[in-house]
């Protein structure tokens, strides 16, 4: 996730620097995105083997589309005249990111974590058919021996631990959005 | 000051400033005023290279804009655009703090020149330091706009229709607080507008544009209402423009008739303008105003007067 993040943020300036950069990008992602997660799962498994190196790869991929089309969006949405403002001032480009455009981008940046932390917090789950140690396991294990109380269990935490990280986000998403224009 | 020599800028076929020479002498508040789609903002913006010219060169303070790093050219000179361009996620005192730590000065410098600006624009430092500018009026917006321009204290301040997103009211005690503060800080200011009146009212002398990105005449208001160099002019000016040059034209430089004891009944002051008291001589039955410098009573003037005074001042 974090990862993806990181990735993300950085394809997504890019992306918001350059429109036809941005259009590959999104529709690169939007296709991942359509892929069943246990497809790609599988597909990468035979790149990288069984286990958790191949469900991570897979997430990040999931990860990227909300996170790049959020950081695009949300550099686009700045109002020009802020930015020439600026520049005129004598900021360099990099100032101008960093000091201008990302801090009143990042409501929105914010918006795209999140959407992208909660689906893969769902997505996870299937990584256990290919062997990845999370919180998938208990689930399969309960639908394999039938067992109804390891699914609730499982269910439940899954649950928990997306609304958790949504509520987590929200909260700091509201927090920006109040401090900044 | 400031040299445009020359200066020419395309945008692909289309020629927005063409081969524009002018000379901005240190001090002097020039306005480059025009229509629409005349060039002017264009012309602004090359200055601080905001948008770097096809052909020719511009000198600031005698050097070559192109021998400095943008940076640092941009940061020696204040920019001011329509409704401020403020950062709005930070405070006025940060916004206003911009420039000084672009150049890394030390925090009390910083405070105490943050605190000198907001007085000067007339926005007391304890009430105004730590709002966003979304909690500002426009007015305000524009004199923290003002403060941030002035922040590094550059020789240069550039204005790009600083007043136009304003309520008339604001915008016409806005000049009037801009002109008070050039005539303590004495920079050499470039305003463009596309408001004939606000030209008149603010510039030392007005650069006139016309479509094409030409100048149609460089003189000052009272020469440019006066005597305008081609129909073109005239007619931006208007119709009105020998009444528009009483305003600029001081009741002080008119010739009296001597009072003759007959009380008028209008009375107008000496420092006020000859368009003053052209309206206190229509308001008189008699035609006629006293010239008064506080209780003493200086002479009469009446439509004549005025008239002459308008011919030779």
């Amino acid at each position: 996730m974090a990862a993806a993040g990181v990735v993300g943020l950085a394809i997504g300036v890019w992306a918001a620097r350059r429109p036809q950069l941005a259009a590959v990008a999104l529709g690169v992602t939007g296709v991942i995105l359509t892929i069943p997660s246990f497809a790609l799962f599988g597909l990468l498994t035979i790149l990288l083997g069984i286990g958790n190196p191949a469900v991570e790869l897979g997430l990040a991929l999931y990860a990227l589309l909300p996170v790049i089309r959020n950081t695009r969006a949300g550099l686009g949405s700045v109002d020009p005249a802020v930015v020439d403002a600026a520049r005129a001032m004598g900021m360099g480009p990099a100032q101008v990111l960093w000091r201008v455009e990302l801090p009143l981008a990042l409501p929105v940046i914010v918006a795209g974590l999140r959407q992208a932390t909660v689906m893969v917090v769902a997505i996870a789950t299937v990584g256990a058919t290919v062997g990845a140690n999370d919180l998938g396991q208990p689930l399969l294990e309960g639908i394999r021996g039938d067992d109804r109380d390891a699914i609730f269990a499982g269910a439940l935490l899954v649950g928990l631990l997306g609304v958790g990280a949504d509520a987590t986000l929200a909260t700091l998403e509201r927090g920006l959005s109040r401090s900044r224009g | 000051m400031i040299s445009l020599e020359h200066v020419t800028r395309h945008y692909g076929d289309r020629v927005a400033v063409d081969d524009l020479s002018v000379e901005i002498a240190a001090g002097e508040l020039a306005v480059l005023v025009g229509p629409s789609g005349c060039g002017k903002t264009t012309t602004l913006r090359m200055i601080n290279r905001l948008v770097e010219p096809t052909s020719g060169t511009i000198r600031v303070g005698g050097r070559d804009t192109r021998e400095l790093p943008v940076t640092e050219l941009r940061r020696s000179i204040g920019y001011v655009i329509q409704q401020g361009g403020l950062l709005p996620h930070l405070t006025v005192a940060e916004n206003v703090a911009t420039v000084p730590r672009l150049l890394r000065w030390d925090r009390a410098r910083t405070r105490a020149r943050v605190e000198e600006l907001l007085e000067l624009v007339g926005l007391p430092p304890a009430e105004y330091a730590s709002r966003l500018p979304r909690a500002l009026s426009g007015g305000e917006r524009q004199r923290v706009g003002v403060a941030r321009a002035l922040g590094a204290d550059p020789p240069v301040l550039l204005m790009d229709e600083p007043f136009s997103a304003l309520d008339p009211i604001t915008r016409l005690r806005l000049q009037g607080e801009l002109l008070r503060v050039q005539s303590l800080v004495r920079k050499t200011i470039v305003v463009v507008t596309h408001d004939i009146d606000e030209a008149l009212r603010l510039g030392d002398r007005v650069v006139l544009m016309r479509t094409g990105g030409r100048i149609a005449q460089v003189a000052t208001p009272g020469t440019l209402l006066a005597h305008p160099a081609s129909d073109f002019v005239a007619g931006f000016l208007g119709g009105d423009r020998t009444l528009r040059r009483l305003a600029l034209v001081p009741l002080r430089s008119a010739e009296l008739r001597p009072a003759d004891g007959a009380a008028a009944v209008e009375r107008v002051e000496a420092a006020a303008s000859l368009r003053d008291a052209l309206e206190a001589v229509l308001r008189s039955p008699d035609g006629r105003a006293a010239v008064v410098d506080g209780d003493r009573v200086l002479g009469v003037a009446d439509a004549e007067v005025i008239r002459r005074a308008a011919a030779t001042g």
